[in-house]
């Protein structure tokens, strides 16, 4: 994408610096127009945009959450200090600013929130999503390597905006099946 | 007579009062123009300090110098400022002062009004000054999203100087928006039609029209949380059926075109300077027209892609990606056009030129971070970060900041006569070039290493420091280079020699006017066959002077001026003006004291405040028109005109016309609200639907209808040479039966601040029943004007007014009765 932008800003500017060299054409009026309006103004960037849209259509299939069986339900609250955690597979339990999710498995994560709003981001596993009043968002995750990654509220939410943090933990089976044993909190 | 004899006589009718008093009574549209601009610039280094104050905080980790309450009221009031109190005045501070120049004709359409909205603007933004001077400003960020902003989260009065300080400023831009349009659509030279308008009169009437549908949302909304806020109607509470969506989506419907309004007059200075620095003409004019039409339209279908991470469907995601990346198509267009143009000229590097240079390499790359965001998966990874800031100012600065600065030193020797002595310009130039992409370019990259915006500090170890630093030294430079400019264009203004008429060789018509321009602007109005009449008739100017044009005796103390037909510039009616006044300062007052009474909570003197605004209103409506028919009035040789007040289309027709255009948008924006809470918002259907009451709904309807029909009658009888008095009176008489319909309907709703359903259907009721109350009052006004003998069946004009304002609030009274009724029907 960096590689296009760079180049169509190239191809502006030089037809810019071009535009001030001595000798002029003497095509008419409608050539001119025909080569600089249709042939770049509309063709050229419809051509340049169906690719890109081809691009980002596709790319955003892959990161909805789609109702897949198997995948792990954890629901995230968040409020002005922090994110609360809860888990289907162990119910009762939560955790705050401290998601724990399986590696390697899919997961989705229903997200609200108590008073304002806030976004959910967890920027190396998957876009934000917001955390909308009275609204339940669900975002697709997947981390393939145990690890941790760390999160944060995307969301202007006022006072505390700054520290409203939180961080992902993705465990390997043997951890995952303690934590839902609730041999680790 | 002779061309001094002549510019005496005109000067002395058409003169504003000597001295600074003459600012408080002046209805010249070259002087507003001027202290609109003045005013802008005011505001753009007062936003600018407030950029340097952020950059200032964020040049270093840890930095002790703002607070977090107090950087939120920073970047706050620096968006808040540049967009409301910057951009938009000072695009309607140019085209005030431009639009009759360049259209060849003596004034605006409505003078008066141009003096209220600026007076207005000045009350208004002076609210949000106060409030930034005693650290009590606006803090939840330019786009104020609820619930942040409901009462709850933010108890305080800093939310509520923004709710009811932009909505004051709001009236500004919608005055402008109007007379523009009317302007541009009426009031310009004889012969010039519709496809030899110079360029910059279409874009600033495509602008005007976006203003006009553009704003309302923001109104409603605003008006919506402020009522919230004061008074508890849950429009914006989750646990009541609100939805705090609503606000998102009204505030982008606003917000989006609103980028749009900002660049596409900046456009508008492109298209007409760079043809004139590459002594050529504009490559595809009629293409160049389209493309600003067609962006306009797409303008508003792209609300949605403001909103993509709060979870809207994937389908309705994929469908606003595909929208907004089609904009790139017209905007394309354009920047192609442009570049077409200076291949087939010859392109000279002046310094309105080099900013225009600016612009192309700034706004283009804007332009691709823009498609770039625009693409979903990319925008859910910069979603509020730095890299979204960055590629706004490079949108907003390249696309607007730019090419206004190009037009200033284009128009300079216009507004001054004079000529430029000192270089300055083209160093201040490079630093603000300069400045300006370090500035960014550093803000760029921080956001993909994951900045976010509106953070008041970062921790060391993140690895920001560096870049951060050197966005903040950037962002000096650019101040620097920005005073520069200003004292450029003051030692230009005060310390330079007279300049030559038309230095740049430019063909459009306000280069023909005496420079700097007259009060009257053209002794006599030419007539236009040409797009650009100036360039191959050079001695133009001096036939206008001497009044070898239409309307060039001046006629008693009459300031006149004359329309065309919309489409093809055939002369139409002749205006007559009123003179220098204080009604528009007075009444722009005491709409401050109505607004001031509702940011203090003095409740009990708002319906005081309200009843001064139509006494006002009242002495300046009545002030205008006549109590004898007059005949035809001479424009030219052989050429006689009829005066406004003689037609139905008459300049108040069509103002009315347009200002409910933008009132119709607002109803249509409350109606989709409404209907948004109903499908979308949790806690819907509410615990009680309103009862039906059919009496109620066949006398509210039947009554509306009727005042329609009965105001018909009054014009008929007028018409047939009979007195309208009976017709008007009747049409008053229904006019309150159905304000009585509709008080019964209020009186009946289900506890408005229990649930947002009764919320709003108190919100719709009073809607329809503030404009039933306002056909009431015209129609008073009527009677009234009859009875004084202004009204005859030559006279005609006021009738038709009084018509337009009768149905529209016939129409919205009857909607709103049959949906407050309908859900319980449906259901
Ligand atoms: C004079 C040079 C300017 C500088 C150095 C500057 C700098 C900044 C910075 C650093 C921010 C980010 C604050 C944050 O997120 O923490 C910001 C926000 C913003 N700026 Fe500028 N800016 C400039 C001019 C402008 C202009 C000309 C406009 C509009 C016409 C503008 C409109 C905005 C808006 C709308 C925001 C967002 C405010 C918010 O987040 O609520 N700025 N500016
Ligand atoms: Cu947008």
């Amino acid at each position: 994408m960096f590689v296009g932008s760079a180049g169509i800003f190239i191809l502006v500017t030089i037809l810019l610096a071009m535009s001030f060299r001595a000798k002029r054409s003497n095509s008419s009026e409608t050539t001119l127009e025909r080569a600089w309006i249709i042939g770049l103004g509309i063709c050229f960037t419809m051509t340049v945009l169906a690719i890109l849209l081809a691009y980002g259509i596709i790319a955003g299939n892959r990161l909805t959450a789609s109702h897949s069986e198997d995948a792990v339900k954890v629901s995230a609250r968040a409020d002005r200090s922090g994110w609360t955690f809860s888990y289907d597979a162990r119910p009762g339990h939560a955790t705050r600013d401290i998601l724990h999710i399986p590696a390697g498995q899919n997961v989705t994560v229903s997200i609200t929130t108590g008073d304002v709003i806030h976004s959910f981001w967890v920027p190396r596993l998957a876009g934000k999503l917001d955390a909308i009043p009275g609204h339940v968002n669900t975002l697709k995750l997947r981390a393939n390597e145990p690890g941790t990654y760390a999160g944060r509220s995307a969301e202007y939410s006022g006072p505390g905006y700054l520290g409203n943090r939180f961080e992902v933990r993705s465990h390997g089976a043997d951890t995952w099946q303690a934590f839902l044993q609730g041999e680790l909190d | 007579m002779n061309a001094l004899k002549l510019h005496r006589k005109l000067d002395a009718i058409w003169s504003s009062e000597p001295g600074w008093r003459g600012w408080f009574s002046t209805v010249n549209h070259s002087d507003l123009g001027r202290m609109f601009l003045g005013t802008a610039f005011f505001y753009f280094a007062i936003g600018g300090i407030l950029a340097m104050l952020i950059r200032a905080q964020l040049a270093t980790p840890h930095s002790a110098f703002a607070g977090e309450e107090v950087y939120a009221q920073l970047f706050t009031m620096h968006g808040t400022i540049m967009m409301f109190l910057f951009a938009i005045p000072a695009i309607e501070g140019l085209a005030v002062y431009m639009i009759p120049k360049l259209l060849g004709t003596r004034d605006l359409a409505y003078p008066r009004l141009t003096a209220y909205g600026y007076w207005c603007y000045v009350f208004g933004g002076a609210m949000l000054l106060f409030s930034l001077a005693a650290g009590i400003a606006p803090n939840g960020g330019w786009f104020m999203y609820p619930p942040l902003t409901g009462p709850i989260h933010s108890p305080g009065i800093n939310t509520d100087f923004w709710l009811i300080g932009i909505t004051f400023v709001e009236i500004s831009a919608i005055c402008a928006a109007v007379e523009l349009t009317v302007s541009i659509l009426k009031f310009r030279a004889p012969g010039m039609s519709l496809d030899k308008m110079p360029i910059f009169a279409w874009y600033i009437l495509v602008t005007s029209l976006m203003i006009l549908t553009g704003f309302p949302p923001l109104i409603l909304g605003s008006i919506l949380l402020e009522l919230e806020r004061a008074f508890g109607l849950p429009f914006f509470q989750a646990d009541l059926g609100g939805d705090s969506l609503l606000w998102q989506h009204l505030f982008w419907l606003f917000g989006h075109p609103e980028v749009y309004i900002i660049f596409l007059p900046a456009a508008g200075i492109i298209s007409t300077v760079l043809p004139v620095m590459a002594r050529t003409t504009l490559l595809g004019y009629g293409w160049v027209v389209a493309a600003a039409v067609a962006l306009a339209f797409l303008s508003f279908g792209l609300w949605v892609h403001h909103m993509f991470t709060t979870g809207i469907p994937h389908m309705g995601v994929a469908f606003f990606s595909a929208a907004s990346t089609l904009v790139a198509v017209p905007t394309a267009v354009q920047v192609f056009a442009w570049i077409g143009t200076m291949w087939k000229g010859r392109p000279e590097l002046h310094l309105p030129m080099l900013h225009i240079l600016g612009f192309f390499i700034t706004f283009v790359i804007g332009g691709l971070t823009g498609v770039m965001v625009a693409i979903v998966p990319f925008d859910w990874q910069v979603h509020d970060t730095a890299f979204v800031t960055a590629h706004l100012h490079y949108v907003l600065f390249g696309g607007f900041v730019f090419p206004l600065l190009a037009g200033l030193y284009y128009w300079l020797p216009l507004f001054t006569g004079r000529q430029r002595f000192f270089k300055l310009g083209e160093i201040a130039f490079a630093l603000v070039f300069i400045g300006f992409h370090g500035t960014f370019l550093a803000m760029h990259w921080v956001g993909l290493l994951g900045q976010r915006r509106r953070i008041y500090t970062y921790d060391a170890d993140a690895g920001w420091t560096t870049i951060n630093f050197l966005s903040s030294l950037s962002s000096f430079i650019l101040a620097i280079g920005l005073a520069l400019v200003l004292i450029d264009i003051l030692m230009h203004m005060f310390a330079t020699v007279r300049g030559k008429r038309n230095p740049w060789g430019a063909g459009t018509l306000e280069w023909a006017a005496m420079s700097p321009p007259p009060s009257y602007n053209f002794a006599s109005l030419p007539v236009v066959r040409t797009r650009d009449p100036f360039r191959t008739d050079t001695d133009l100017a001096e036939r206008i002077a001497k009044g070898e044009g239409y309307l060039a005796k001046p006629n008693g103390n009459l300031r006149e001026t004359l329309t065309v037909d919309v489409a093809s510039g055939k002369p139409d009616y002749v205006v007559r003006y009123s003179a220098n006044t204080r009604l528009p300062i007075t009444l722009s007052a005491v709409t401050g004291l109505f607004f001031l009474s509702l940011l203090l909570k003095i409740y009990w003197f708002t319906p005081v405040a309200v009843i001064a605004i139509a006494i006002v209103t009242w002495r300046w409506v009545w002030s205008s028109g006549s109590r004898n028919d007059s005949g035809l009035v001479s424009v030219a040789a052989n050429t006689k005109l009829a005066l406004a007040e003689t037609v139905e289309a008459s300049p108040g027709w069509w103002g009315s016309t347009f200002l409910l255009v933008a009132n119709a948008t607002f109803f249509g924006s409350l109606i989709f609200g409404y209907a948004f809470l109903w499908t979308i918002a949790p806690g819907w259907p509410p615990p009680q639907w309103l009862e039906p009451w059919a009496p109620e709904l066949l006398a509210g309807t039947g009554s509306a209808i009727a005042a329609s029909a009965f105001i018909r009658m009054a014009m008929r009888q007028n018409r047939n040479g009979q007195s309208p008095q009976s017709g008007c009176l009747l049409a008053f008489a229904a006019t309150i039966m159905t304000a009585v319909s509709l008080c019964s309907l209020m009186l009946r709703i289900p506890d408005p601040t229990g649930h947002a359903y009764g919320a709003t259907l108190l919100f719709i009721s009073g809607y329809g029943l503030f404009h039933t109350l306002l056909s009431a009052l015209m129609l008073a006004f009527l009677s009234a004007r009859i009875s004084a003998g202004f009204v005859s069946p030559q006279r005609k004009a006021a009738p038709a007014i009084v018509r337009l304002w009768t149905d529209y609030g016939a129409a919205t009274a009857t909607v709103c009765l049959v949906i407050s009724h309908l859900p319980a029907w449906l259901t």
